[in-house]
């Protein structure tokens, strides 16, 4: 590294600083807005000083919303139930589906395996839309529309493909010997595959599995094609909140505080993870 | 003589399953994909018919009429040509924001890893919700950033909701969102780069832009171009950002390819054309993600090769 002069030392500081500014400020904005109430919200200029109140909060989760009009009901934490649900069914159900199979494209060179693998991976890269819209007249006949059955199983479209690239580069990282001499020692593939293969991808399963987990929480369209009211994730439920009227914006944002907090805690608490499965979910197999 | 026999057995019953098994290991998840693979067949069926939910008795194939209106269609050009722009503009800024964030982070360092952590936020936050966040702030009543505007000197800066700049506003939520996937890929390339040739570099007093062009920037194309490709391929076919924004409008400044999908196929009821246009963006994605893989093919080539 070259010496670097105080005036490059400085400008550096600020750009960095800028760039702090521009991505911590929705979020910092948006968690203030959802303490404060609609007066302190609509004074201009905008407060930084406000005395805050727990009031957008305690009006989500006991869904009784009090506007000039009288009480509305509101099923903001029906919401919240349906992402959590989703979110952790699909993920669970793709590890279940996704784990093995990543195991068998890794260690097994079977006839069209790569031919397999990509065009499962290749499902990353359609456009949702052009398998949802006949979706949504198949499910309607077969009695999967608006379920959560039906939802888990469209879910798979983005978490199947990530555990499989992912958990796959991972298997494939493990030298083959290792296995083989447990297997000589007599054990089946089984006991090979629960005692040595899965510890040893650990790490890679548990990055995959977050991933996929932000992924499911975080999708829009999906629900928002094939769910109603009662079965939407916070997603499309907010959407649908800031339409209505007579919701105030500190509840809005009272609402989108609580839908981006646990992904963000997951962020925080599983960085690492998360990196590692980003990078290489991109760059290796 | 059970153990005979079981000794002598077992090197076919293991050769059977080992043919067997990897079929066995990988079917719950084909079948699964396999379900979701039948529409994707009915779609390109509905794109040959004519075919409106609120005229049902009157479907029939009309063949190629669906993709032929498209060339006399103002529509259609104008949704793939928001959509290119779309996508162009966000992937370029993200690409260069990225790569410039990531070189000031590049050394380790505590501050620039709790830095690069707290950018991971706005990619954890989910689109459709970072969306309705800058819908608040650009609000014309209370907006944050409608009243930063109005300071310097832009009075009545509509953002989302006026024509003009509504692609700017969806733009910048994108970028806001995105980038830091780009800075997190060129970050762990940065930091995967040799040093001994920035040390020659540096003992021989070669110039920073000189490095910068003929060692950093050619070292780094392989995360470059994997990052630029991950993100064109999201970035054209946006729906959640646009949609929960502004939902295509306002008019049709914004119908990018899923939304004009959507709004014809549950406002105008219009199945055929609307599946008749994810075709084509299959066909615009299909096309980007072969250079991918190819691309990424040899890319894993070389890094094994390396390793």
């Amino acid at each position: 590294m070259q010496h670097t002069s105080l005036l490059e030392r400085i400008l550096r500081g600020i750009a960095l600083t800028l760039v702090v500014i521009f991505f911590m400020f929705p979020i910092v904005w948006i968690f203030m807005m959802s303490f404060q109430t609609n007066e302190t919200i609509l004074r201009i200029p905008p407060q930084l000083v406000f005395e805050p109140t727990l009031a957008n909060y305690t009006a989500l989760i006991t869904g009784k919303l009090t506007t000039a009009a009288g009480t509305l009901d509101i099923a903001f934490m029906r919401n919240l139930w349906n992402s959590v649900f989703l979110s952790v069914t699909s993920v669970a159900v793709a590890l279940l589906l996704g784990v093995p199979a990543a195991y068998a494209f890794a260690r097994h060179k079977f006839r069209g395996s790569e031919d397999i693998a990509f065009t499962l991976l290749s499902f990353r890269f359609a456009p949702a839309l052009l398998v949802l819209l006949p979706l949504t007249l198949y499910f309607q006949k077969l009695g999967l529309a608006n379920t959560y059955i039906g939802l888990i199983w469209v879910y798979q479209l983005i978490c199947l493909p990530l555990i499989l690239w992912i958990v796959r580069g991972y298997f494939e990282d493990i030298p083959a010997d290792i296995e083989y001499a447990y297997r000589i020692a007599g054990h089946s593939w089984f006991a090979t595959f629960r005692k040595i293969a899965l510890p040893l991808a650990g790490p890679g399963i548990a990055a995959a599995g977050l991933l996929a987990f932000i992924f499911a929480w975080n999708n829009f369209v999906f629900a928002l094609v094939l769910a109603s009211a009662d079965k939407q994730p916070v997603t499309v439920g907010a959407l649908a909140f800031i339409t209505s009227s007579g919701i105030q914006y500190g509840q809005i944002s009272a609402a989108i505080v609580l839908s981006i907090t646990p992904t963000l805690a997951l962020a925080l608490y599983a960085q690492r993870y998360l990196v590692e499965g980003l990078s290489l979910g991109a760059v290796k197999g | 003589m059970t153990a005979a026999t079981m000794q002598r057995n077992r090197p076919s019953g293991f050769r059977i399953s080992k043919r067997v098994l990897p079929y066995v290991l990988s079917l719950p998840a084909l079948l699964v994909c396999i379900g979701i693979l039948i529409p994707f067949f009915t779609s390109v069926v509905y794109s040959f018919q004519r075919y409106r939910l609120s005229q049902p008795w009157a479907r029939q194939f009309n063949w190629g009429d669906n993709y032929i209106s498209f060339f006399t269609d103002p529509k259609f050009w104008n949704t793939l040509q928001v959509s290119l722009l779309y996508a162009g503009i966000t992937v370029l800024l993200e690409l260069l924001l990225g790569l410039a964030i990531a070189m000031l982070l590049q050394k380790r360092s505590t501050l620039n890893n709790f830095i690069s952590i707290m950018l991971l936020m706005p990619l954890m936050t989910a689109p459709a919700l970072a969306a309705l966040m800058w819908k608040l702030m650009t609000n014309p009543g209370f907006g944050v950033l409608s009243y930063l505007a109005s300071l310097i000197g832009l009075q009545d800066f509509r953002w989302a909701s006026s024509p003009s700049t509504a692609l700017f506003t969806v733009v910048l939520v994108d970028i806001w969102v995105y980038t830091p996937f780009i800075m997190i890929l060129l970050l762990a390339g940065l930091r995967s780069l040799p040093t001994q040739p920035f040390e020659a570099a540096a003992l021989d007093g070669v110039p920073r832009s000189f490095v910068f062009f003929r060692i950093t920037l050619p070292m780094l194309t392989p995360y470059i171009l994997t990052a630029t490709l991950f993100r064109l391929l999201d970035s054209i076919q946006q729906f959640d950002i646009i949609y929960a924004m502004t939902q295509g409008g306002p008019g049709d400044t914004l119908t990018v390819f899923q939304v004009e999908a959507y709004l014809n196929f549950f406002q105008s009821t219009n199945v055929g054309r609307s599946a008749a246009l994810m075709i084509i963006l299959w066909a615009i994605t299909y096309f980007l993600s072969n250079i991918f893989i190819k691309n990424w093919l040899r890319l894993r080539e070389r890094a094994r090769g390396l390793a």
